[in-house]
Formats: structure tokens, C-alpha cells, sequence
């Protein structure tokens, strides 16, 4: 899914190193791409590396090893204020004694603006982020939400050449959260600049990026676009850490170019596309659980099919999510989409289902 | 359920429906009623005696009646002195400058001071409070008349100060008399004064500094701020609580100061609190000396008003 372009990318990071001591290696080898005007995101868990990576790209942190190269010129050395990054930070940072308008020109007078000039870009900030009415306020005078747009605007106020957002919506909740994610892309879009997120929220991630990292101990498990990771994560890590899935261990039993099968002892998987691989070696079969369809009938064939008890149901209004349980103990979890209003052969709690799924549905991860 | 007899004392004062209702104001009642007993009461007083008419060792009553006649006898006359005659005004003025001159070198010594114990390591941040208030263990009094020994000549910090032809500079700048003599000059006072307000400086003024969020200084020099105007623009703005609290902390009770320049200043250092001495117990005119009080409460009022209201608008700004 990297655009295939020529041209070198905008921010290329070499093989990255941050090493805080005491034994903790907070950014492991990491190495990227990302390319003009991409919003990029950074995805992992509580402490896995993020922050620490944007602020080696901000200047704020000095990597122990490898090199950032943003346009083709080394970052190295240079301190940041000299850099044409721009960062929204995750508590948004605003001045407290300067006015909504002072916070947005604090980056333009230091570039050593005209006046004029400073004027215009900041009315144009403030328009685009539809707070003009509250120029005059003082930061403590904003609702989060409107903060949060200042921060930003303040950030994209000196046109760099790289934006760095550190969980840009952390602070907001759920459903403002939701409404501003549209917001701040259509924004960002508008202004052209390339962005570099961090959040550890994969929704988020999700809707907003063109192009996802998923992180995790300092290093980089995998980088695609959002429906790339989601449908053919490459780890174990990755497809528990994007969504729900079943993981269902076991060993390759037929091994063909274009097919293989995987016994899993309760169950036995054909999935419709080749692996690198050997009979006999161990893997695991991620399945989504929305993929999963229940009957209470035994449906043909002998692969791709599982019985089980129901054991709860949980309604969510759109879709429903059912937990079976399996021979041994194990469970599954099934989530089927509400089309029909009151389907008559929905499985009730304590019934008898069979659950199935197509050969496109898995996922065969080996790591 | 032996919750101890005080806490259980106030557990039912809280409970009770007066104290629910009026908590707010019985809590500010407190430090209103020390105010009116200790600072109203005794400043009343002393404007008081100040308009009184004294004869011998009895002040007249303000108020007499005769023959059907109530009649009220101010005396201003004290005040009509102070105003007229020059010695008060320059003293007054006097005592305004060398304030202004110690929180001057105060704030310039105790900044940097404060901002380096506040940007320190977490874990040496105590002990060097602790420094700060070391003096404070010792008595104050001492402290100045250890100076007078230090500058006296063959002091060792007036030797040092010889030895790298400080007192040239001095001399030159006037603040000393004669070169090598350092006492009894308003460089011996200024230099007392200042060392012993220099903990009153730095105090608020590390408060405010540590308690400052640094990513807005990493906020700063992401958008373009050298360290050094990040100073300028982001530190010291936000400061501005701490050195208006430590310079009012420094200012007031320097004005009023007594000790010092009778200990470390000399005849050309005249300063208001030793016209105060001298009128209450020297002269004994009591009327004077009260009104001389009550125009140095006056002009340290009108900078306290205007230390409330910069205070008052610091608080809302964060709130
Ligand atoms: N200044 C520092 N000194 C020592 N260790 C640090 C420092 N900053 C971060 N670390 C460590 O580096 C690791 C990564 O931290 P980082 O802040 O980058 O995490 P993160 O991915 O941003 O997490 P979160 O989602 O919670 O913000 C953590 O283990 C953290 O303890
Ligand atoms: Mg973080």
C-alpha cells in the first residue's frame, strides 16, 4: 500500500535507537517511511515507545543511534527551534497568560513575521478552526474541545514542513473525541501537511491515518494502511491488539500452493490462500469474529465449522455478539450484524450452534 | 469506633445546622477577628494619639464637654510638621529608595537563585530549601552585627573586597565614604538589608518556578523560542505571581526597618524607622511618633492594596 513513488520520502528515521538507560531501550531499531502529506500513526500500548520516538523527532530527545532525515537533510544537532516541525502536544500546552490569539502567534513573531502578516495568517488559523469569536480569550476561558483546536491551529499556524500530534484527542470525550477525529483529517487535508500522530487508541488510528505503525516494546511489528492491518495482521500481537479475534492454535496438516489446512484438534481449517510453510508446524488461525456465521443446523462439509454452546448474548443494537463455548472449554466469539429485525433461528443462551466461516476469512500467523 | 474526642468534636461541629449554613463565613471569621484585635484596634489607637494634644506625660481627651458644649479637639499639627519640614520628606524618600534599591538586588540575586533550585534534581531540591532557611536558625541580630565585624576594617570581607579594588568602584559610585571603609555607609546598609531579605525573595519565588509546567517551555522552543526568549516570554510571565508576593515580602518591612540601618548604616542612611525611635523614646513625643507611623502605614498600604489586586488576578488567571 506505500505509494509508489519515486521520490524519496519526506521523513525517512534510520534505524532509531533510544536508550534511557537502566536497562529499558524505550525505541528499539526502528526504522520508517512516510511520505508528503500522509497522516501517519503511531499505534501501540501504555509505554511501548511512542512519545518518546515523536519527541526524537521534535528535538526535545537526542536518539542514541541511527538518524532522522526529514527532505533529505539530517536532523542531528539541530535544536528545536530551528526545526520546521511543529508539535500539538498531548496536554496541548497552551500558554496560560497569553490570549487565544497570542498563542497562535507566538511561533510567527519568533520567525520575525511583519506584523501584518502575523494578523493575517492567525485571523486565517482562527477561521479554519472556527474559533474566531474567542481571539481575545485566555486559554483557562476554553472548553477542551476549543483548546484543542487552538493548540492546533497554534501548530499549523508556521506552515511545517512536518506536524507531530501526540494523542491530539486524549483529553476530549468519547463523542467529541468521534466528531472531532472527521474534523481534525478534513483540517489537516485542507492545509496539505504531513503528519505524524501517536495514539493508543486504535479507532482512532483507524479512522484518521493513511498509513498505520503498530508499536509495541520500542520496536515496529508492522506498518500498513488500517485495512491491511486489520485483515492481514502479520503477528500474533498485531491481530490481538487490532479488534476482536479468536485465536485458535495448531499445526499445518496439508500444505498446498494455493490452499492449505490447519488441524486444531477441535476443528479443522481450510484457508484459501498459501503459506510459507511446513507440514507439521506449529501456527496460530486468527478469525474476526464478525466473520463467523451461527446456525443451529450442521451445515456441509467437514472444515471450517465448529459446534458449541451458547453461553451469553450480548445485544448492541446493530450487531450482536454471542459467546460459544467449545469442546475443552475454549471459547468463540461470534458477531453477527442485526439485518433482519427478529431472526426466528437466532441461537438463545444454553442452545446448540454451529459455527462457520469462509476460507477468505482467516488469518494464518506463523510469528 | 474511637474516633479520638477532637476529631469527634469537630465531626459534630460540622454536623451542626449553624455551622452547615455559615461554615464559609465562620471559617474567614477567624483571621478577620486577629486583624480587627491585633492590627485595627492598635492602629486606631495610635491615630489616636497621634491628633492628641499632650501635656506633660497625659494626652488630653479628644472629645470634652463643658457648659452644655461638646467639643472635638484634633491636633494635625504633627501632621502639618511632616509635611512641612524636610527632614521627614527626605527621610520618608530615603527609606522608599533603599527599600526599592534591596528588593532590586534581591529580585536580581534570588531569581537566578530560585530558578536553579527549582530546575535542580528532585532529590537535592530539600537540601537546598534547607540552605535558604538556615539563617533562620539563627539569630537575626547576630547575623547584622556579624557584618558589622566582617566590614569593619580588617574584616576579612572588607580585606577582600580591597584586594580586588571593589571599594574604588564604590567610592566612585558613592556609596561608600572613604576608600577601604565600608561601615556606616549606604553600601554597609543596602548589602545588610539584602542579605536578610534575600530568603523572603527567594521563597515565593521558588514556589512559583517549581510548581511551572515545562513542557510549555518545550511548547516555546517548538515553535520556533531560543532558550533565552523562552525565558523572557514563557518563565518570567508566568513568575509574576512570585516576584510580586516576594518583592512586597521584601519592599514593606524594609521601609519600616530599624535594626539594620542602626546596626550597618550610617548618619547619611536615615531612614523612617529610626526617626520613629527617636521620636517615641528620645524625645518622648509621643504625637509625633504617631504620626509619623501612621504616614509609613499609609504609604506601605497603598502598595499592599495593589499587591492584592495583582495576587487576586494571578489566582483567577490559573484557576
Ligand atoms: N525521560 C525518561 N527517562 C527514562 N525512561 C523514560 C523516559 N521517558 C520515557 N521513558 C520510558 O520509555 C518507555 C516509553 O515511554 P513513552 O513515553 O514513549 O511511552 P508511550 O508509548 O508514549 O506511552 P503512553 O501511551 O502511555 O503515552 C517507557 O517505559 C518509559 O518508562
Ligand atoms: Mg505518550
Amino acid at each position: 500500500m506505500t505509494p509508489a513513488t519515486a521520490a524519496p520520502a519526506t521523513l525517512q528515521i534510520r534505524d532509531v535507537v533510544k536508550d534511557f538507560g537502566g536497562g529499558s531501550v524505550a525505541v528499539n531499531h526502528v526504522s520508517l517511511d512516510i511520505h508528503k502529506g500522509e497522516i501517519f500513526a503511531l499505534l501501540g500500548s501504555s509505554g511501548c515507545g511512542k512519545t518518546t520516538l515523536l519527541r526524537m523527532l521534535a528535538g526535545f530527545e537526542i536518539p542514541t543511534q541511527g538518524s532522522i532525515l526529514l527532505d533529505g537533510q539530517d536532523l542531528a544537532g539541530l535544536p528545536p527551534y530551528l526545526r520546521p516541525i511543529n508539535m500539538m502536544f498531548q496536554s496541548y500546552a497552551l500558554f496560560p497568560h497569553l490570549t487565544v490569539w497570542d498563542n497562535i502567534a507566538f511561533g510567527l513573531k519568533r520567525d520575525g513575521m511583519p506584523k501584518e502578516r502575523i494578523a493575517e495568517r492567525v485571523e486565517a488559523m482562527l477561521k479554519l478552526v472556527q474559533l474566531p469569536k474567542y481571539a481575545k480569550r485566555k486559554p483557562h476561558q476554553l472548553s477542551g474541545g476549543q483548546q484543542q483546536r487552538v493548540a492546533l491551529a497554534r501548530s499549523l499556524a508556521k506552515r511545517p514542513q512536518l506536524m507531530l500530534l501526540d494523542e491530539p484527542l486524549g483529553a476530549l470525550d468519547k463523542k467529541l473525541r468521534e466528531e472531532t477525529q472527521i474534523e481534525l483529517v478534513n483540517i489537516i487535508h485542507e492545509v496539505g501537511v504531513t503528519c505524524v500522530m501517536v495514539t493508543h487508541d486504535q479507532e482512532e488510528a483507524m479512522t484518521m491515518a493513511t498509513r498505520i505503525a503498530v508499536m509495541s516494546e520500542g520496536k515496529i511489528l508492522q506498518v500498513g494502511a488500517p485495512a491491511e492491518i486489520y485483515e492481514t495482521p502479520a503477528t500474533r500481537f498485531v491481530a490481538d491488539f487490532i479488534g476482536n479475534v479468536n485465536m485458535m492454535e495448531g499445526t499445518v496438516a496439508v500444505d498446498e500452493p494455493d490452499m492449505v489446512e490447519i488441524d486444531c484438534g477441535y476443528c479443522r481449517h481450510r484457508v484459501g490462500h498459501g503459506i510459507t510453510g511446513t507440514v507439521g508446524m506449529e501456527v496460530s488461525v486468527a478469525l474476526r469474529p464478525e466473520k463467523i456465521r451461527l446456525s443451529r443446523t450442521k451445515p456441509e462439509g467437514q472444515v471450517n465449522q465448529v459446534q458449541g454452546t451458547v453461553r451469553d448474548r450480548s445485544y448492541f443494537g446493530s450487531f450482536t455478539v454471542y459467546n460459544l463455548e467449545l469442546a475443552g472449554g475454549r471459547r468463540l466469539k461470534v458477531s453477527e450484524s442485526n439485518v433482519e429485525r427478529h431472526r426466528e433461528d437466532a441461537p438463545a443462551e444454553g442452545q446448540v450452534a454451529w459455527a462457520t466461516w469462509p476460507d477468505t476469512a482467516q488469518v494464518v500467523l506463523t510469528q | 469506633m474511637s474516633r479520638p474526642l477532637v476529631a469527634s468534636f469537630f465531626d459534630r461541629m460540622h454536623a451542626h445546622p449553624f455551622f452547615r449554613k455559615h461554615s464559609r463565613k465562620a471559617v474567614i471569621f477567624v483571621p478577620y477577628v486577629w486583624l480587627l484585635v491585633f492590627f485595627l484596634l492598635p492602629f486606631f489607637i495610635i491615630l489616636k494619639i497621634s491628633v492628641s494634644e499632650m501635656e506633660v506625660a497625659t494626652f488630653l481627651p479628644l472629645l470634652k464637654y463643658r457648659d452644655g458644649i461638646v467639643s472635638l479637639a484634633l491636633n494635625v499639627s504633627h501632621y502639618l510638621f511632616i509635611f512641612e519640614d524636610e527632614l521627614y520628606s527626605a527621610t520618608y524618600l530615603a527609606s522608599l529608595k533603599y527599600a526599592a534599591v534591596t528588593t532590586f538586588w534581591c529580585l536580581f540575586i534570588g531569581y537566578p537563585f530560585a530558578y536553579f533550585m527549582a530546575r535542580a534534581k528532585a532529590t537535592i531540591q530539600p537540601a537546598l530549601l534547607m540552605l535558604v532557611m538556615l539563617p533562620f536558625w539563627t539569630s537575626f541580630l547576630l547575623r547584622v552585627y556579624a557584618w558589622k565585624g566582617l566590614l569593619m576594617e580588617s574584616g576579612w570581607v572588607s580585606e577582600l573586597l580591597i584586594a580586588v579594588h571593589a571599594d574604588d568602584l564604590l567610592l566612585h559610585l558613592g556609596l561608600i565614604t572613604a576608600p577601604g571603609k565600608f561601615m556606616y555607609t549606604p553600601f554597609s546598609l543596602v548589602l545588610g538589608m539584602v542579605y536578610t531579605y534575600l530568603p523572603f525573595m527567594v521563597l515565593p519565588l521558588y514556589a512559583t518556578l517549581s510548581k511551572m509546567d515545562l513542557r510549555l517551555l518545550e511548547a516555546a522552543a517548538d515553535l520556533g523560542a531560543t532558550p533565552w526568549v523562552g525565558f523572557w516570554k514563557i518563565t518570567v510571565p508566568l513568575s509574576k505571581a512570585g516576584i510580586i508576593a516576594g518583592s512586597m515580602l521584601v519592599f514593606i518591612p524594609c521601609i519600616g526597618e530599624y535594626v539594620i540601618p542602626e546596626l550597618l548604616g550610617g548618619p547619611s542612611t536615615m531612614m523612617i524607622g529610626r526617626v520613629l525611635w527617636d521620636e517615641f523614646f528620645s524625645n518622648n513625643d509621643w504625637p509625633m511618633a504617631s504620626s509619623v507611623a501612621v504616614v509609613v502605614i499609609l504609604l506601605i498600604i497603598v502598595p499592599l492594596a495593589l499587591f492584592n489586586k495583582y495576587q487576586a488576578e494571578a489566582t483567577e488567571a490559573r484557576a
